[in-house]
């Protein structure tokens, strides 16, 4: 019985890492630019679809899709940011919202027309290979995406900490002002937030490519889970984010085996609520002005 | 052009409109006029919507929440106690505008705004839609299902009958939300809330109850959604959790009225107008090319169109277009 | 000679409602130039403006024989036209040699870096030992130290201060305006926009006042602290 809490347990956590890894791109560009990215959900999708390609076309493994995932994302991400997000930077929210949503629907139907709607996996024999530690048997496949996930947090986070255009995509999401007066080029860092924003997403769904049936429909849940996340782990908080991963991939998995699978959901949006009432900051956010 | 002349052109124009939309179903067949009775609901949610958002500035993602309710409170009285809708419509009213009123109180009390506010009013439409899937009571994900109307069904009593019925009894409704959403947002709480939208801080310090007045943008909006949904749970005979609570029901109504024209009284209108035939074309189109998600990629790029090239909605430019604008009515405020 | 900075007849406003008529204003290489006046008199949106963190509707910008009026802002301080803006405008979670660092980033003083550091630590010795704290954590007197160092930290030709003195104490005051003193004497030159007409006035060789939007006053610095007009709406005599 222990053990079947703790397999359910643990691999509640590993997928709530790479959760957190999805997160964590929101983060970014919800911490730099103040932007509410609905299409997020979609970025996962679409790295989903890479790892799915690379894998059904070209027979490259997962190290290649995600890293062909990153590449692509983030280039996306830039251009997208460059030609277009910047000019909504002082647009009301809700015109901001549009955008996004505007394509998060470009990409759900042109994903939907390319690969038509039948769910798509990745049968190899990595599929079924399993660890076991002590009588617990982990899933291979989970496990390297879990810690390639925390992987690529922990790096991001020290790029963010020790290198220069970390430092400034720090600077503009404290003080935007300040940022433009000594002459940090605004529109390249916003660019470079929402590169790695999508980057984060694509590889996130390069990653669990191998765990999931693909379909262009499950980007709304994505969505949505990681702004649950980014909520209640704190907006613009990366340790936040790690931890709201963590915390979400943990309940929905012991709710599966508690309640019914389906309601699973039912107990994130409840700690969403109460969050956005209670503790709009997040567990480890810091407040911060909106 | 002076103000006398152009309130007259709006009248005469505006009349014309009617009288079409009154004359339409003599012309075209039933498939058309559930169309365009769709368009009403649409654009009668966008009407609703567009009071809280594009005059009150409140921006609410989940306005799927007053719309399942809405369909089915009117639904089950109907089919579980054999209460005529007419029961049915002004208990779904006070339902949903109560649910409204809770969110919003919620939302405001605990000072949650802007895309925090958003985000919980999307989190109450989703945990509905969730609890409803395992509510034994409306059916679960199986759904609810209205018996089929009896042959010697009286329209006006039970208000279901034939496509042309809906028509009439939808636009009337619609008419009516409109004629009274206009009136508020001329009137002096329509003041306050356009006070409130541009600076509520401001606001406060003039002396706007800024909470209560948020409060009634909500509860009304909320209502008025709610009846919508009631029409749609009548017309349709089915409800399910996903196609009256979802979140892609939510973002459909609120496309309309920013395509139409955030703030203004006839966006929503122009709104639904573009954007349901659109979509109805886009999957036509979809289905005979056998591409599946057609619709949805045309939709997003229209939506995206719009919101970069005319993102104060398409009212504006078309008002211009007919002389309608007034001094400054081309702009948000305006009719 | 030509003055290192030329304002011609420059407008500019947010939203339609102009903050600057008509304002012209020159400054000359190693000039300490005054601009004072009330609050909302339009002094932030001159320097915004001239930085490039505004656009204007009319008139020109130009430094060291550029035209920069529409120029983009990281070009302006590529240029060595450095800010220490109004309030500060730190990054309050990284540290003060972070916000230094960042200071220094730019391509025309990115391999100076540590230098720069050296020399900003020597001119305020107090952040040096604060090196590693953060920013927001900082007193108001030393948050406008690492306000004024990390615009030093661009090698700039021309640093324009914005309200140095608001909400520091008279020591802190007296010793902000010392240090200005200072660096002018050490060859940089100077545009300091105010509040505190006498100090401001006393410091700099010319001043200009600016009144809704408007330069009403303009002349030599010692003239102007005699001027009747002055001494009654500013200095309360």
């Amino acid at each position: 019985m222990i053990e079947l809490y703790a397999g359910v347990a643990i691999n509640g956590l590993m997928i709530g890492a790479v959760y957190a890894l999805v997160a964590t791109g929101l983060n970014l560009i919800f911490g730099v630019m103040r932007v509410v990215n609905f299409a997020h959900g979609e970025i996962v999708v679409g790295g989903m679809y890479i790892g799915y390609g690379a894998w059904a076309l070209l027979g490259l493994p997962t190290s290649v899709s995600v890293a062909l995932a990153a590449i692509v994302m983030f280039g996306f991400g830039y251009c997208f940011q460059r030609l277009i997000g910047n000019q909504f930077a002082n647009r009301p929210q809700h015109a901001q919202f549009v955008l996004y949503i505007s394509l998060a629907l470009i990409i759900t139907g042109g994903l939907a027309m390319a690969f038509g709607p039948d769910p798509r996996s990745i049968q190899s024999a990595a599929s079924f290979s399993v660890y076991k530690i002590g009588s617990l048997r982990v899933d291979a496949t989970r496990l390297q995406a879990a810690l390639s996930a925390a992987g690529v947090i922990l790096a991001l986070w020290l790029w963010l900490r020790f290198s220069l255009t970390g430092k400034a995509l720090q600077a503009a999401s404290q003080n935007i002002i300040g940022g433009r007066a000594i002459g940090i080029r605004i529109d390249h860092v916003f660019a470079i937030a929402t590169g790695i924003g999508f980057a984060c997403a694509g590889i996130a769904g390069a990653l669990i490519a191998p765990l999931y049936d693909t379909t262009p429909y499950l980007s709304a849940d994505f969505t949505l889970i990681a702004f649950i996340i980014v909520i209640v782990g704190g907006l613009a908080s990366l340790p936040g984010a790690m931890l709201g991963g963590l915390i979400i991939g943990l309940v929905e998995g012991l709710a599966a085996i508690l309640f019914d699978p389906s309601a699973k959901s039912l107990l994130s949006y409840g700690l969403l609520i109460a969050i956005l009432l209670f503790r709009p900051m997040g567990l480890l956010g810091k407040r911060r002005a909106l | 052009m002076s103000g006398s002349t152009t309130t007259r052109r709006q009248v005469a124009l505006g009349s014309i409109f009617l009288l079409i939309l009154l004359l339409l179903p003599l012309v075209v067949d039933g498939y058309y006029q559930t169309m365009l009775t769709t368009i009403f609901i649409t654009a009668l949610v966008g009407i609703a919507w567009n009071l809280m958002m594009g005059f009150a500035g409140q921006l609410s993602l989940g306005h799927a929440l007053y719309f399942g309710i809405g369909a089915y409170v009117v639904a089950l009285m109907a089919e579980r106690y054999g209460l005529s809708p007419w029961l049915g419509f002004p208990v779904g009213f006070l339902v949903t505008s109560g649910l409204g009123l809770v969110v919003g109180f919620l939302g405001f009390r605990f000072g949650v705004k802007g895309v925090y506010f958003a985000l919980l009013t999307i989190a109450f439409a989703e945990f509905a839609r969730l609890l409803f899937e395992h509510w034994d009571y409306v059916g679960k994900t199986g759904g609810l299902f209205l018996g089929s109307v009896k042959p010697d069904n009286r329209s006006l009593i039970t208000l279901r009958g034939s496509a042309t019925f809906y028509y009439y009894a939808v636009l009337a409704t619609t008419l009516f939300a409109w004629l009274w959403c206009g009136y508020l947002v001329r009137s002096r709480l329509g003041y306050f809330w356009r006070a409130v939208r541009d600076d509520e801080d401001a606001a406060r310090a003039l002396g706007v109850r800024a909470f209560r007045v948020n409060l009634l943008a909500a509860g009304i909006s909320a209502g008025i959604t709610g009846i919508a949904g009631g029409w749609f749970a009548l017309m349709n005979g089915n409800l399910f959790p996903e196609s009256v609570l979802g979140m892609r029901v939510s973002i459909d109504f609120i496309i309309a009225p920013i395509v139409g024209g955030l703030g203004t009284l006839c966006g929503p209108i122009l709104g639904a107008l573009i954007v349901v035939p659109l979509n109805e074309i886009a999957k036509e189109a979809g289905q005979a090319l056998g591409l599946n998600g057609l619709n949805i990629l045309l939709y997003g790029t229209l939506l995206f169109i719009v919101i970069v090239a005319a993102p104060d909605g398409c009212w504006p430019w078309l008002a211009n277009r007919l002389a309608l604008a007034g001094r400054s009515s081309s702009k948000p405020d305006g009719p | 000679m030509t003055p290192l900075l030329s304002i011609k007849n420059l407008s500019a406003g947010y939203h339609g409602a102009l903050a600057l008529i008509k304002v012209s204003l020159t400054l000359n290489e190693g000039e300490t130039v005054a601009v004072v006046g009330g609050n909302g008199a339009g002094k932030t949106t001159l320097i915004r403006t001239i930085a490039g963190m505004v656009p204007s509707t009319c008139g020109e910008i130009w430094f060291q024989n550029a035209d920069i009026t529409q120029a983009r802002n990281d070009v302006i301080c590529e240029l060595g036209l450095a800010q220490v803006p109004e309030g500060r405008q730190l990054f309050p979670d990284l540290s003060v040699e972070d916000n230094l660092n960042l200071g220094g980033a730019l391509k025309r003083s990115r391999h100076s870096r540590r230098q720069n550091l050296e020399r900003v630590f020597g001119l305020f010795p107090r952040l040096q030992e604060r090196r590693r704290q953060m920013a927001g954590t900082l007193s108001g007197g030393e948050q406008q130290m690492v306000a004024i160092g990390r615009a030093l930290m661009a090698e700039p030709k021309l640093v324009m201060m914005d309200e140095p003195s608001l909400g520091l104490s008279p020591i802190m005051v007296e010793m902000m305006f010392e240090t200005i003193a200072q660096l002018n004497r050490d060859g940089l030159s100077i545009l300091l926009v105010e509040q505190n007409v006498t100090e401001s006035l006393a410091l700099a060789t010319r001043g200009y006042v600016l009144e809704n939007a408007e330069v009403v006053i303009e002349g030599r610095s010692a003239d102007l602290l005699k001027d009747d007009r002055i001494r009654r709406a500013y200095l309360g005599l």
